[in-house]
């Protein structure tokens, strides 16, 4: 279960995004995983709920959005349909990801103390 | 606090990050593969199922280059250093990367295991250096070590279909090494053909080359692969004096400039 490296980093990064906030409080934490990220989307609840404690995560909650896969043909960009061979119908071009393929931290939602 | 209606709930302002959850391990791997390629060593990342072949595979390439070519590995496992004492055994300076509960190496694992090492001097001297990734064909898929490629080693004996159930593996496969092909007369109804078709829809390139290694069996076609990407990272401009920012601060023995 790799997704515990995955969290701990996923930590590392809001701790590096929120530093010009002091003071911040993290409530949500947004998180794309593709389906071709190599990353199971409950295995990273998982893995977050059980080792945010003590972090600055804490209290927040982590919202994960799920990315379908979308291959399409390097040359002439037609899309290739799902479990297809990755081949170009068309042009018999090579084919290329365009979407689903990694695990984004996409953005935070912190509460600022006031001014 | 929310100052427009006095609600008294929290003031929530959205922070845009837009970061890959990998970016630290590639920054990692990126300082290896500049390493490696100022070395002119030929990184193979060699991934696969427990019991796939993959020691075996490289047993096989020690016994046919041994004198030709200098070798160097690591080995991946959750427990114990056999691995590597295989191919210490078999004339491959090697060193065991014991993982504990970890699945799978990461690239902070490989530059501990090769930096100020005995198998790292190794390394430094290698034509080829072989990171036998821990026995697993789901996570290792996703971490990059600097390899100049992966290798998928898949064993006729795991069924036709293993290429649609893990698609992110062999995604990331530059070739696929189809082992224990001796074994397929015993195999009643295991088509090399469904094997092809299957890599066909998961990966882009799909190059597989079919090998028996104890048998030194298909080795040359093996081989030939391995000359080739030999010579494209032989042919990669030289970084004598490449510049990259170390992550953490290490020493080595090779002097090289830094930003």
């Amino acid at each position: 279960m790799h997704e515990a490296s995955l969290v701990t980093a996923l930590f590392d990064q809001v701790d590096r995004s929120i530093a010009p906030h002091p003071g911040a409080i993290v409530h949500r934490v947004f998180v794309r995983v593709g389906e071709l990220a190599g990353v199971e989307p409950e295995l990273l609840r998982l893995a977050y709920d059980t080792l945010r404690e003590g972090r600055t995560c804490a209290g927040a909650a982590i919202e994960l959005v799920s990315e379908p896969a979308e291959w399409q043909c390097r040359a002439c960009a037609l899309p290739i349909p799902r479990g297809e061979v990755l081949r170009c119908p068309r042009c018999e071009g090579e084919a290329r990801l365009v979407r689903g393929g990694e695990v984004f931290l996409d953005r935070l939602e912190l509460e600022v103390p006031d001014v | 606090m929310c100052e427009d209606c006095g609600c008294g709930d929290p003031k929530l302002v959205s922070v845009e990050v837009h970061s890959s959850l990998l970016a630290a391990n590639d920054h990692e791997a990126a300082h290896l593969r500049a390493h490696f390629l100022g070395d002119g060593v030929t990184a193979i990342n060699l991934m696969g199922s427990p019991g796939s072949g993959k020691t075996a595979l490289l047993e096989a390439t020690a016994r046919a280059w041994a004198g030709k070519f200098k070798l160097a590995a690591v080995s991946g496992d959750l427990a114990t250093a056999h691995d590597a004492e295989r191919l210490e055994r078999a004339g491959i300076p090697s060193a065991a990367i014991t993982t504990g509960t970890a699945c799978h190496l990461d690239a902070t694992m490989v530059d501990r295991a090769i930096h100020g090492t005995a198998v790292g001097e190794a390394v430094h001297a290698a034509d080829f250096f072989f990171i036998e990734n821990v026995g697993n064909l789901v996570c290792p898929a996703i971490y990059d070590l600097g390899q100049a490629a992966n290798v998928v080693v898949l064993s006729v004996t795991e069924g036709e279909d293993k290429p649609l159930k893990y698609p992110v593996m062999f995604k990331a496969a530059d070739l696929v090494v189809l082992t224990k092909v001796d074994l397929l007369p015993h195999l009643r109804g295991v088509s090399i053909a469904a094997i092809e078709d299957a890599l066909a829809r998961v990966m882009p390139k799909p190059v597989m080359i079919q090998v028996a290694s104890t048998e030194d069996q298909g080795l040359d076609a093996w081989l030939a692969w391995l000359s080739a990407r030999r010579d494209v990272v032989r042919a990669a401009p030289r970084l004598g004096a490449h510049e990259h920012v170390h992550v953490r601060g290490h020493a080595h023995p090779h002097p090289h400039p830094h930003r």
